[in-house]
C-alpha cells in the first residue's frame, strides 16, 4: 500500500533503534506516547523490543475507550433503553464498562445499538428509520470532531428530526496541560499525535517545550515515523532545545486543516470535561452550539441515568496518569479480565491491562 | 462461579474466542463428559469394530446468505467436510437440517438447496438424511442450516508435536471475513474479494500421500489463523513463532484491516488449512500444496518453539515480537 | 486515538469521492479538504478525507531515512 508499507522497512527501524540507543548514552528516559492508535502501532510492530532498555514508552491521554468517564457511557446506555431510540456508535466504545453495564450488553438483552464506521452512517440510519430516533455516541478528539460536526450540519441542511448527537468529544492540549500540572509523572519528551496535528497544527503544542521545556515531535504511525520521532525527541535533549518538531510532515501542516477546525467551531463550543482518571479538566471539552441545540441529545431527552458509580478498587485512572502499575491493582487478573473488563484499560488487547494480562505469565 | 455464567450469552460466546471456550469447557464438556469429546478435535474419531469413523456437526447462521465467492449452502457442506478431512477422514455422507423462517423466498431456498447439491458432489459427498423446520416470522434470521458429516479415517496424524516441526498454510488469510464484511454494505467499502470457501479434502489426501509426518491440521475458520494456533498450543509445554511476513495476506485485505483496525490474523477462512509438519518434510508439504489449485500460495509460516510455553508469538516485520491471543469480543471497525 | 490512512482518489463529484488503497475503494466525503483533485493521496478518517498528502514531504522524509541507513554502521 503506498505511502503505508514503505514506512515499515526493516533496515530503516533497526538502524533508528541504534541510533537512539547510541546517542540516549543510557540513559532512563520516559516518552508519553499521547495518543491511543501509536499505542496499538507499538504493541502491534513490536516497537517495544527495538528500543534500548533505557527507553520506555507509557501511554497517554489521547484514547476514547481509557478516558471516557463512567457518566458518559451511562448515558448513551440510558438511552438505549427510551422507546423508538437506536443508538449508534464506533465500534470502539462497545465494550467500554459504565457503572453497571455497556453498550455490547445493552444490545444482548434487546436494545437497538449499531455499530458504524463514520457518523455519516449514522446519519444514514436516521433517514432510512424515520420512526426511530437515531443518537450518535460523539466519542473522540480533534480528528474525529469535524466529521461528527459534519453529520449534524447535514442533518439540519436535510431537515432531519430524528438525528441526535451525545456530545462527549474532548480536545487533547488541554489533557497534556493538565498532566504536566499535576507534575505527577517524570516525562521526558511527548510523541505528539499525529491525525490530531493534521486538524490542529503544530501550534496549540508550544506551550509545552515553551513554558515546561519539555520536547515534543509529532510522530506519524508506522514504526519508521515512531522510531523517527524518538530519535528526534533524544536528540532535543541532547541539544538541550526543547521544541516542537514537527516529524509527519507529509501530513501535518504547521496550522493545520482550517476547512476541519471551521467546521468544528461552527457546530461545537468548548467546555469543561470531565476524563477518567484525570477528573474536569477547564476547556477541555466541546458542547453542542446552541445553535444546533436540535441535535443535541442532551437537550433532547429525558434521560433516566443511573447513579454513577466508579469500583472504588479499580485503578485505571492512576495507570492512566502513569502512576500505578496494573500490577499494583487489586481486580487485575481476577475479576478483571479481557473477557469481563471491570476498567477501560483492560478494553483494547493495547490498553495497559490488557497488555500486562497478556505477558504476566511470560514475564515470570 | 463458572466463566461464562455472570452475564447473558453474548455474539463474542459464539465468535470462537476465548469465551467460546470458556463456554465449551464449563457447560459443554462439565455436563457431557466422556473421553472423545474431551479431545475437542474437528470430528469426534468414533473405533466402530475396527474401523475409525469421523464424525462431526456444524451450524450455518450467515449475513447475507449469499456473497461472492459462496452462499450459505456451499459454506453448510465445506465447512463441514473440511472438519472431516483435517482428521484424516475421507468424507462421504453428511446431513442436512434446515430451520427457515415463516416468508422465507423459495426462491431463494431453491438456490441455496441447489448450491448444497453441487457442493456435495464436488466434494464427493451424499447427503443422506435432512430436516425441516420452519419457525414464525420474526423468530429466526431467514434460514439457519445445520450439517453434519460421516467419514471414514485413513491416516493417523502423529500428534507429538515437538519443537522444530513447521507451521504451514495453503493460501492467504482472511478472505472469507473480508469478502462478507463487504457484501454487507455497511461500511462503504468496495473490494474484489472472494470468499475463499472450498473443500480441502482433496487437498489434504494429497498431503497425506506426499508425507508421514503430518502431526496435526485444522482449518482457522471463525477467530482465524490466531485461534487456531492458540487452540494448538493452549495446555502444552511448547510454543508456536509466526513470522509476520511469511503469512500470505492479500493486498486488499490488509487494505480493509489498516482502514478498520482489525488484525488479519483474527479474520475467519473457509478454505485454508494450517499444517504441523515434522521439519524434515516441510518443503515437500509445500511443494505438494503449491502443485494443488487450493494450495497455489501455500507457505511455512512459522515454527514450534520451546517457549513462552502455550503461547503463540509472531515475529513482526520489522523484527520486535508480540503475543497473539485468543480474541475476546467479535471483531469490531474502529477509529482508534 | 485516530486510526487514519492515506489512499488515492480516483473519483470525485462534489465533495463526495470514491478513493482507492490496495484494491480497496472506499467512498470518502471530502468536503473537508480544499481542490482535491482526482489522483491526489488524501488521508482518510471515519469516512472523511483530514488532509491532502503531501508526496513531496512523504518522499523527502523517505529519503532521509534511507540516508541515514546508507550512513549507518547497519548492516542488517
Amino acid at each position: 500500500m503506498k505511502y503505508i508499507d514503505e514506512f515499515y522497512d526493516r533496515k530503516i527501524c533497526v538502524n533508528l533503534a541504534e541510533e537512539i540507543a547510541k546517542k540516549s548514552l543510557g540513559t532512563e528516559l520516559t516518552f508519553m506516547e499521547v495518543c491511543g492508535t501509536h499505542t496499538m502501532s507499538i504493541f502491534r510492530n513490536g516497537i517495544k523490543d527495538l528500543l534500548p532498555e533505557n527507553i520506555s514508552v507509557l501511554s497517554g491521554p489521547g484514547c476514547p475507550v481509557c478516558v471516557t468517564p463512567n457518566r458518559t457511557i451511562d448515558k448513551a446506555i440510558a438511552i438505549t433503553r427510551l422507546n423508538e431510540v437506536c443508538v449508534c456508535s464506533f465500534g470502539d466504545m462497545m465494550r467500554v464498562p459504565g457503572s453497571s453495564s455497556t453498550l455490547a450488553q445493552e444490545r444482548g438483552r434487546g436494545a437497538d445499538v449499531r455499530v458504524v464506521y463514520s457518523a455519516t452512517d449514522a446519519v444514514g440510519i436516521a433517514e432510512r428509520n424515520p420512526d426511530k430516533k437515531v443518537v450518535f455516541l460523539g466519542i473522540g478528539f480533534e480528528t474525529t470532531t469535524p466529521t461528527v460536526a459534519s453529520s449534524i450540519k447535514d442533518s439540519a441542511l436535510k431537515g432531519l428530526k430524528n438525528y441526535f448527537v451525545l456530545p462527549a468529544a474532548k480536545l487533547i492540549p488541554p489533557a497534556i496541560k493538565a498532566i504536566l500540572d499535576s507534575g505527577e509523572t517524570k516525562i521526558d519528551g511527548f510523541l505528539l499525535p499525529g491525525h490530531v496535528s493534521v486538524i490542529i497544527g503544530r501550534k496549540p503544542y508550544e506551550f509545552i517545550a515553551e513554558d515546561y521545556g519539555i520536547p515534543c515531535a509529532i510522530a506519524g504511525f508506522e514504526p519508521t515515523d515512531i522510531l523517527y520521532a524518538i530519535l528526534r525527541l533524544v536528540e532535543q535533549i541532547n541539544n538541550g532545545s526543547p521544541a516542537v518538531e514537527n516529524c509527519y510532515r507529509r501530513s501535518v501542516k504547521e496550522d493545520g486543516n482550517k476547512l476541519a477546525k471551521d467546521m468544528m467551531n461552527e457546530v461545537f463550543e468548548v467546555c469543561d470535561s470531565e476524563w477518567r482518571g484525570l477528573g474536569v479538566i477547564p476547556s477541555s471539552g466541546l458542547k453542542i452550539e446552541k445553535k444546533y441545540r436540535a441535535f443535541d441529545a442532551l437537550h433532547n431527552f429525558k434521560m433516566d441515568v443511573e447513579e454513577t458509580k466508579e469500583n472504588p478498587d479499580c485503578l485505571c485512572g492512576d495507570v492512566l496518569r502513569g502512576v500505578a502499575s496494573p500490577l499494583d491493582c487489586a481486580l487485575f487478573g481476577g475479576v478483571c479480565t479481557p473477557e469481563n473488563p471491570a476498567g477501560p484499560c483492560m478494553v483494547s488487547s493495547e490498553g495497559t491491562c490488557a497488555a500486562y494480562y497478556k505477558y504476566a505469565d511470560v514475564r515470570r | 462461579m463458572n466463566t461464562y455464567g455472570n452475564q447473558r450469552i453474548s455474539l463474542a460466546h459464539g465468535s470462537g474466542g476465548k469465551l467460546t471456550h470458556d463456554l465449551i469447557k464449563d457447560c459443554f464438556l462439565a455436563r457431557f463428559k466422556n473421553p472423545i469429546l474431551s479431545e475437542l478435535t474437528d470430528s469426534a474419531i468414533l473405533n466402530l469394530k475396527g474401523i475409525n469413523l469421523a464424525f462431526t456437526t456444524d451450524s450455518y447462521v450467515i449475513r447475507p446468505l449469499f456473497f461472492p465467492g459462496g452462499d450459505i449452502g456451499k459454506l453448510a457442506v465445506y465447512g463441514t467436510v473440511n472438519d472431516l478431512a483435517v482428521v484424516g477422514a475421507k468424507p462421504l455422507y453428511i446431513s442436512c437440517g434446515y430451520l427457515i423462517e415463516e416468508g422465507f423466498n423459495s426462491v431463494s431456498l431453491d438456490e441455496i438447496t441447489q448450491s448444497i447439491g453441487d457442493a456435495a458432489r464436488n466434494a464427493g459427498v451424499l447427503v443422506v438424511t435432512g430436516d425441516t423446520k420452519v419457525v414464525e416470522h420474526g423468530k429466526g434470521d431467514g434460514i439457519f442450516i445445520n450439517t453434519s458429516g460421516i467419514g471414514v479415517c485413513y491416516y493417523q496424524l502423529l500428534q507429538d508435536i515437538e519443537v522444530g516441526d513447521k507451521v504451514l498454510i495453503n493460501g492467504p488469510i482472511g478472505d472469507h471475513e473480508i469478502a462478507i464484511i463487504s457484501a454487507r454494505g455497511e461500511l462503504g467499502l468496495d473490494v474484489k474479494i472472494e470468499s475463499d470457501c472450498a473443500p480441502l479434502a482433496d487437498l489434504i489426501s494429497h498431503v497425506l500421500t506426499a508425507s508421514g509426518k503430518i502431526k496435526f491440521m485444522r482449518d482457522p475458520t471463525r477467530g482465524g489463523l490466531a485461534t487456531t494456533l492458540n487452540e494448538i498450543v493452549t495446555s502444552k509445554d511448547l510454543g508456536i513463532l509466526i513470522e509476520e511476513k511469511a503469512i500470505p495476506i492479500r493486498e486488499e485485505v490488509r487494505a480493509v484491516c489498516s482502514l478498520l483496525g482489525f488484525d488479519p490474523l483474527y479474520l475467519a477462512n473457509e478454505g485454508k488449512v494450517v499444517i504441523i509438519v515434522g521439519c524434515e518434510d516441510a518443503s515437500l508439504v509445500v511443494d505438494t500444496m503449491c502443485a494443488h489449485s487450493l494450495g497455489r500460495d501455500a507457505q511455512v509460516i512459522g515454527e514450534v518453539v520451546e517457549s513462552p510455553k502455550g503461547r503463540v508469538c509472531l515475529r513482526t516485520e520489522i523484527g520486535g515480537t508480540r503475543i497473539v491471543d485468543m480474541p475476546v469480543g467479535t471483531l469490531l471497525p474502529r477509529i482508534c | 486515538m485516530c486510526l487514519a490512512i492515506p489512499a488515492k482518489v480516483i473519483e470525485k463529484k462534489g465533495t463526495l469521492g470514491i478513493a482507492e488503497i490496495g484494491g480497496l475503494r472506499h467512498e470518502v466525503d471530502l468536503r473537508l479538504l480544499e481542490d482535491v483533485k482526482i489522483g491526489d493521496y488524501v488521508i482518510i478518517h471515519a469516512g472523511f478525507g483530514i488532509q491532502k498528502l503531501d508526496t513531496k514531504e512523504a518522499d523527502e522524509t523517505l529519503s532521509l531515512l534511507k540516508e541515514m541507513v546508507k550512513c549507518g554502521m547497519c548492516d542488517v
